[in-house]
């Protein structure tokens, strides 16, 4: 199975998310690189709003993602409480 | 310049780029304005013609009438490239979301008078498809226009327009929810009083000339419908229900003033370019001036009753005298 | 008792279709056809743009405040670089010039994706795909002004950035992205979204930005990372719109699959040339190294790509031709631009020199059975010659392939040692190429690439010497001439590294803030 990867700025926001990407996805690996952090994921990849808005200790609106992004791959589909990317 | 750099310093090489430096004059400092936007696009040797328009290069003055020695002596007063744009758009933004975030949640969509209510849906809504068109305008100036200081503003002017778009869409769902919208539409499209603007409108989308485009819809169309909705209908409603409405139009309003001064120093120094130049400009802004009055003289005669011959009096009378400033002779 | 019922409240995809889809109409008083005339001339068949996916679903207020904030970060590091004297942080002056190969070939790009979308967001028919267009075309305005305003601070200091805008548009490998890109926008609007939304900014881009990028970080480059990785927040967007507007067209009509997959092998091709500067950078360019070229083509090229064709190959969609020999080329590539660089040192304002030993030892480690067999005793002549003061110099200029115009110094395949030639006849001329993929491109539509401004033909053709240049006369020098007429700072911009005033001024620099002679 391809994996779906996404990257973002190594920054304070980014590390919430990236803690919830991996509580939420288990089979996650985290990949560090200067200035910049990379999380693959076999097949697919889901973003949840609750996790990243409890690991902030602040409300998020999941379009906040773009602020931080660097890169990504696979389908996206996006809802109010969910970001997800994915390969048929 | 020094750059102070601990105790020592360094001196500069050079203060800016080349194509920068030949036109503010050596050893200046040039602004990120100036940096971002001057002589920023290609202007030789192109490849290839293009597929869709073979008998123009890729950038072609010649796709307008309007002869300019230099296209770079259009500049933005307002200094605008992307940072200070969304910037200023951010903060214009907030207050709009304020506005919206008060009314919602006081219900005062609600406590409007429902007569009120209606004039302001029956007007305002139908525009986000004005709005839509003048969104396509100028992302068409901004293709195929010539020169970076006149067309990159044109992308900013475009986008704003999906942004007005899009506020008069919140607009609706706030005082008619969906029904609002599916009730605009219909009115768009099949209303008798709303079809000279709709003619008017698709007749812009068809203009292959980008400076008449640019005079017949940021000049005209707008110059005339911006002060009579968000101006004399605001206020007439505003005095009739109170300021609901008119919180939720503040965008519109400031933005009108804004813009205005970037159309007028553009339509300035086309006219001030030849005497051939205001003569074209001044036959552009007539034509499209009296399609724009014909349109929507029957819009303001719903939307004011017996004060509108008097507002579109007033409007034109305005709109003439801007254009006068500006250089042309309507 | 209240009165107040709360508004129905809408998910974000059906209220960004109200904010998008609800806003045009059929049009009567003008046909559809005149509205949008560049819809279909190109073949594609589309049925129902309301199946258009929307890849992203950003309203406008939205989109201000998070680019905004974005834009106030990016500027505050750029001016803090700027104030700190940022540039004496480097690992070393030789970073400098890949920052002068991408202002002066890369950010001129920037410039016509941000015209292109704009065409493109006036030309479809389709509310959904315009409006990412449109804001495509806004990022695009920010990406090369970002750009800009970053390296204006080195083009105060460092020689080489002075004339970006007049060298794009004249100098010979600047030719190459120029192309590649007038060739993009001259296309019909289909094509366009295939050639720059799906097979560059999808398949390629992040080749281009994320190993270089990081690179720049761990050159110390605070004020180049900033706005890469900036530019790259945009470019995720930009990525989903290629991948919907690829399977939008295949979706439509099945008769759309082959008109879609000659574009996909003829741009990933085209792409993929242009991506020649980007290997010599990471391989040579960079005094830090961060990766191979090799290693990210096999991370953003073979692994990236190569689940993004399973995925499309329930289309019928095959991986472009030219791939396996890309894959293949990895092992080539960086050294044979950067050779080629390097004898024309004189024509580019950039610097160039040969690679230290130990970088030479790198080199051979992450490219082992290549380097040392055909590329170090190259590089090892010519640093005996340089030792010897006399630094090898190519003083002919090179002919050029017709279709992407770099100068025919590919090998064939399966064999380094060769040069590939391919050619073909049109209208009673033959026309040149470097490689089967080159050729295809050109054989599919000659019409079109006859039309190319090559630059070592418009030399001979006397069409780039300034006009008060004399040719006949006794001590005419015409490689000095075009290279003055390039606006280049003769011995200055075009200086090997060693003696330039660049590795002075960077030594004397950084000297006064540790020492106090």
């Amino acid at each position: 199975m391809s994996n779906v990867f996404i990257a973002f700025q190594t920054n304070e926001a980014s590390r919430g998310i990236v803690d919830a990407i991996v509580e939420d996805n288990p089979t996650a690996s985290i990949n560090e690189q200067p200035a910049m952090v990379r999380v693959d994921v076999p097949g697919s990849m889901t973003i949840k709003r609750e996790t990243v808005e409890e690991k902030l200790g602040r409300s998020f609106d999941l379009q906040e993602l773009h602020v931080h992004l660097i890169t990504l791959s696979g389908h996206i589909d996006e809802s109010d409480d969910e970001f997800t990317l994915s390969w048929n | 310049m020094q750059i102070d750099l601990r105790t020592v310093s360094i001196t500069p090489v050079r203060q800016t780029f080349d194509h920068v430096a030949r036109r503010i004059g050596p050893n200046k400092t040039a602004s990120r304005y100036q940096e971002g936007v001057l002589d920023v696009q290609a202007n030789a040797n192109f490849h290839y013609r293009p597929t869709w328009d073979p008998g123009h290069e890729i950038f072609d003055a010649s796709r307008t009438k309007l002869v300019m020695a230099d296209w770079y002596a259009f500049r933005d007063p307002r200094q605008m490239y992307y940072a200070t744009y969304t910037i200023a758009r951010a903060r214009m933004q907030e207050t709009a979301e304020a506005d919206f975030e008060f009314v919602e949640k006081r219900g005062l969509a609600d406590t409007f008078a429902a007569d009120a209510k209606r004039r302001a849906l029956d007007l305002l809504v139908p525009l986000r498809h004005v709005a839509w068109g003048a969104n396509m305008n100028n992302s068409s100036i901004c293709a195929y226009g010539y020169g970076t200081s006149f067309t990159a503003p044109c992308i900013f002017q475009a986008m704003d327009q999906l942004g007005i778009a899009q506020y008069l869409t919140r607009l609706g769902l706030l005082l008619g929810d969906v029904e609002a919208l599916d009730e605009a539409k219909a009115a768009w499209m099949d209303a008798p009083q709303w079809q000279g603007l709709r003619h008017l409108v698709e007749d812009l989308l068809v203009i292959g000339d980008p400076f008449e485009l640019y005079v017949a819809q940021n000049f005209a169309l707008d110059g005339l419908l911006f002060p009579l909705v968000y101006g004399t209908f605001d206020t007439a409603l505003t005095v009739q229900a109170g300021p609901t409405v008119s919180m939720l139009v503040r965008f519109q309003n400031d933005w009108f003033a804004e813009t205005s001064k970037w159309v007028d120093a553009t339509i300035k120094t086309a006219a001030a370019e030849s005497s051939a130049n205001a003569e074209l400009v001044s036959g552009w802004a007539t034509t499209w001036r009296d399609r724009a009055v014909a349109a929507i003289a029957p819009l303001m005669d719903a939307a004011l009753g017996g004060d509108a011959p008097a507002a579109m009096t007033d409007a034109v009378t305005a709109f003439d005298a801007r254009a006068a400033k500006c250089g042309l002779t309507l | 008792m209240t009165t107040t019922a709360a508004p129905k409240k809408l998910g974000l995809k059906e209220r960004y279709a109200l904010m998008t889809r609800g806003l045009d109409w059929q049009t009567t008083y003008q046909p559809m056809e005149k509205v949008f005339p560049y819809a279909t001339y190109e073949g594609i068949k589309v049925h129902d743009w309301n199946a258009w996916e929307d890849p992203f679903r950003l309203t406008m207020d939205a989109y201000w405040k998070y680019q905004a904030e974005k834009e106030q970060k990016l500027y505050a590091i750029m001016d803090a670089f700027a104030q700190n004297n940022g540039h004496l942080g480097l690992t070393d002056a030789r970073y400098i010039n890949s920052l002068k190969l991408f202002l002066t070939g890369v950010s001129p790009l920037e410039y016509m994706a941000h015209r292109g979308f704009a065409h493109v967001g006036r030309s479809l028919p389709g509310v959904g795909a315009r409006v990412a267009c449109q804001m495509q075309s806004l990022d695009e305005l920010r990406h090369v002004q970002t750009q800009i305003h970053s390296m204006s601070n080195y083009n105060k200091l460092y020689d080489g950035f002075h004339a970006w805008r007049h060298m794009h548009d004249r100098v010979w490998y600047l030719s190459v992205p120029k192309s590649f890109f007038d060739d993009a926008i001259t296309a019909g609007p289909f094509e366009f979204m295939i050639a720059i939304g799906f097979s560059f900014e999808y398949v390629l881009t992040n080749l281009l930005f994320v190993p270089f990028i990081s690179g720049a970080a761990y050159n110390g480059d605070m004020g180049a990372m900033a706005f890469g990785f900036s530019a790259q927040s945009d470019e995720s967007r930009h990525m989903t719109l290629g991948l919907e507007a690829i399977k939008f067209m295949l979706e439509q009509d099945p008769d759309n699959l082959p008109i879609v997959q000659h574009w996909i092998d003829k741009w990933f091709w085209r792409g993929y040339r242009v991506l020649t500067l980007v290997a010599m950078m990471l391989d040579f360019m960079l005094p830090k190294k961060v990766m191979s070229w090799k290693e990210a083509w096999e991370i953003y090229a073979e692994e990236n790509g190569g689940a993004l064709f399973n995925d499309l190959a329930r289309y019928g969609v095959r991986p472009p031709l030219g791939w396996q020999q890309a894959c293949d080329d990895k092992v080539h590539l960086s050294s044979q631009a950067w050779s080629t660089f390097y004898q024309y040192q004189a024509a580019a304002p950039f610097h160039t020199w040969v690679p230290s030993p130990e970088d030479m030892d790198w080199m051979a480690q992450k490219y082992p059975g290549t380097f040392d067999q055909y590329y170090r005793p190259r590089f090892e002549h010519w640093a005996e010659r340089e030792a010897a003061g006399d630094r090898y110099n190519n003083g002919t200029l090179p002919m050029l392939c017709q279709v992407c115009q770099i100068p025919m110094l590919f090998t064939e395949p399966g064999d380094p040692t060769r040069i590939c030639y391919r050619d073909s006849v049109y209208d009673g001329e033959r026309y040149h190429f470097c490689s089967d993929g080159c050729k295809n491109i050109f054989d599919h539509e000659p019409e079109k690439y006859v039309q190319a401004w090559l630059p070592v033909h418009q030399i001979y053709q006397g069409n780039c010497f300034r006009p008060e240049a004399d040719p006949t006369a006794a001590d005419f020098n015409p490689l000095l001439e075009v290279i003055t007429w390039y606006q280049m700072n003769v011995g200055v911009d075009n200086a090997p590294y060693e003696g330039s005033e660049d590795q002075r001024h960077f030594r004397a620099w950084r000297q006064m803030t540790t020492s106090n002679a």
